[in-house]
């Protein structure tokens, strides 16, 4: 998902040099978001940055949006759009689930957002991931990118930054992992997407959603997963070394 | 990397587009341009405290480079409970504004509006737009649930926020906010925010004037117009005026124009 807006409004907005671009831009999420089925539930993650240009217009951003009690969705793509589906997504949601006398299907609320996706595919630019619990199949997740493609993944990233962690979601990712080892797994794959990718950043929000409920946490930048290249200069004048000038 | 994705969201084929596209080209062939939609330049920032929440906003709206008014309100009233910020463009964030009618309307039936149905009405009307109607806002206000604070973007997009900033004098403000806010019961806050509107009249061309502020709490709201005035206008230096005389007069011609009052009417400019 591209970090930054396709939409223009010609004449109207390009107004004048005076105003800066965070006046006229869309705002986006720019993002990484990502979730992963261990069995008996889901961990799902998201960073906290949404931008408008280049100016960030909110540090603290939840994008882990509750559609149901125990179903969430991952956005990414514009603030507006997906705020947008969210809510009527929930609303037909929960519409069917006072139908149904039951709780509803993660099938269900992702092939809502499908629908609304693939109908207004044109108009929109979201990436959603749907992941929840549900007593017939338990944990799962479920991706729909740009365009209303719906599929079932068992790990899934998206978002901007989610190209910088394909390798190590590939590699690190195990079927059967616990539910702590799939909490490790997803901040440490945000953690090294927002330290690459400048649309994502902030702090790192986290829920692991099962049969007993949704447990969410929040993880500050300075409690981070530290990594071998992150923090370099904080180290090198630590240790009294010399810092080589960056290009 | 700015990437577009083909065929998405790409709104330049719609009529009135076009047709815009169209008429500028005319103008310009003949040497005109078409008059730009008058922005409010702007800054505006609100804030949550220990028993409400404060908005407070410049007063100057500009037309390009020219202000157009020196003394424009900002601080929109939606509820008795409830005032509004706007930035972007003046016309639509006063129409975004006059839903207050509906909102009076809603609360015949359900009494005092909590915040976030006022939100989601704004923010239903802004992406029913698409982006079309320029203005972005700060709602706040104090409802059974506590004193809470949104903004709500052009295309549709809200954020709930412990203080916010908006405009084109955004990051003058929030930079202030961000280097000195501590947690709401402080009584530092209202300084706060007045040195961050401060900062956006100082550094930004688009803000300037007198600052009103709107203190919004449980006991009621306070709207302070032209509260602060940190830019006072400058005294001459020097006198400019000529001694009668100074210019000879060569010849005086006088022809009386046969002219009869139709009509008077007076009207007051402001010169403040």
């Amino acid at each position: 998902m591209a970090a930054a807006t396709a939409m223009r409004f010609g004449q109207l907005s390009s107004g004048s040099d005076m105003a800066p671009d965070w006046t006229t831009k869309e705002v986006s999420t720019g993002t990484t978001i990502m979730a992963v089925e261990y069995d008996g539930g889901v961990v799902i993650g998201a960073d906290s940055r949404t931008t408008t240009g280049a100016y960030i217009a909110n540090r603290v951003t939840d994008k882990l949006t509750p559609i149901h009690d125990r179903i969430f969705c991952c956005r990414s793509g514009s603030a507006a759009d997906t705020q947008a589906i969210a809510d009527v997504v929930t609303y037909q949601l929960g519409f069917h689930s006072i139908e149904l006398d039951e709780a509803p299907l993660v099938q269900t609320a992702a092939n809502l957002f499908k629908a609304s996706c693939y109908r207004y595919r044109e108009e929109l630019m979201a990436g959603i991931i749907v992941a929840g619990w549900d007593k017939r199949r338990g944990g799962q997740v479920y991706t729909v990118p740009v365009g209303g493609m719906l599929v079932r993944q068992p790990v899934s990233v998206g978002g901007s930054g989610s190209t910088y962690i394909y390798g190590y979601m590939d590699s690190n990712y195990k079927p059967n992992m616990t539910k702590d080892q799939c909490l490790r797994l997803v901040s440490g794959a945000l953690s090294l997407a927002m330290e690459r990718d400048g649309s994502s950043g902030g702090v790192v929000r986290l829920a692991a959603i099962s049969e007993t409920g949704v447990d969410r946490q929040v993880i500050l930048g300075n409690q981070l997963p530290k990594w071998s290249t992150t923090g370099y200069i904080p180290y090198c004048l630590s240790k009294g070394l010399e810092i080589y000038p960056t290009v | 990397s700015n990437t577009e994705i083909h065929g998405c969201g790409n709104q330049e084929n719609t009529f009135p587009c076009r047709r815009n596209a169209v008429l500028e080209g005319k103008l310009s062939e003949l040497g005109y341009s078409s008059p730009k939609a008058r922005k409010t330049g702007t800054t505006i920032a609100g804030i949550v405290f220990k028993d409400g929440v404060i908005l407070r906003a410049d007063t100057r709206a500009t037309d390009d480079m020219v202000v157009a008014d020196k003394n424009c309100m900002k601080i929109h009233y939606i509820a008795p409970n409830i005032y509004c910020c706007g930035a972007g463009v003046a016309a639509d964030a006063e129409v975004t504004t006059q839903m207050s009618s509906n909102v009076e309307l809603h609360s015949l039936s359900r009494g005092c509006p909590p915040l976030v149905t006022v939100t989601r009405q704004l923010k239903r009307m802004l992406f029913r737009y698409q982006g079309h109607i320029g203005s972005s806002l700060i709602v706040g206000g104090v409802d059974v649930t506590g004193a809470h604070l949104y903004s709500v973007y052009l295309h549709g997009s809200y954020d709930k926020l412990p203080f916010l900033t908006m405009g084109s004098g955004a990051g003058a403000a929030i930079s202030i906010f961000e280097d000195r806010y501590r947690q709401p019961g402080s009584e530092m806050l209202k300084k706060l925010v007045r040195d961050a509107i401060a900062a956006g009249i100082f550094c930004d061309l688009g803000s300037g004037s007198n600052v009103d502020l709107c203190v919004i709490t449980q006991a009621g709201v306070q709207y302070l117009r032209g509260y602060d005035q940190p830019a006072q206008k400058g005294k001459k230096e020097g006198q400019y005026k000529y001694k009668p005389g100074t210019t000879a007069v060569l010849t005086k011609t006088v022809t009386p124009l046969p002219l009869d009052i139709v009509d008077e009417s007076i009207q007051l400019m402001d010169t403040q």
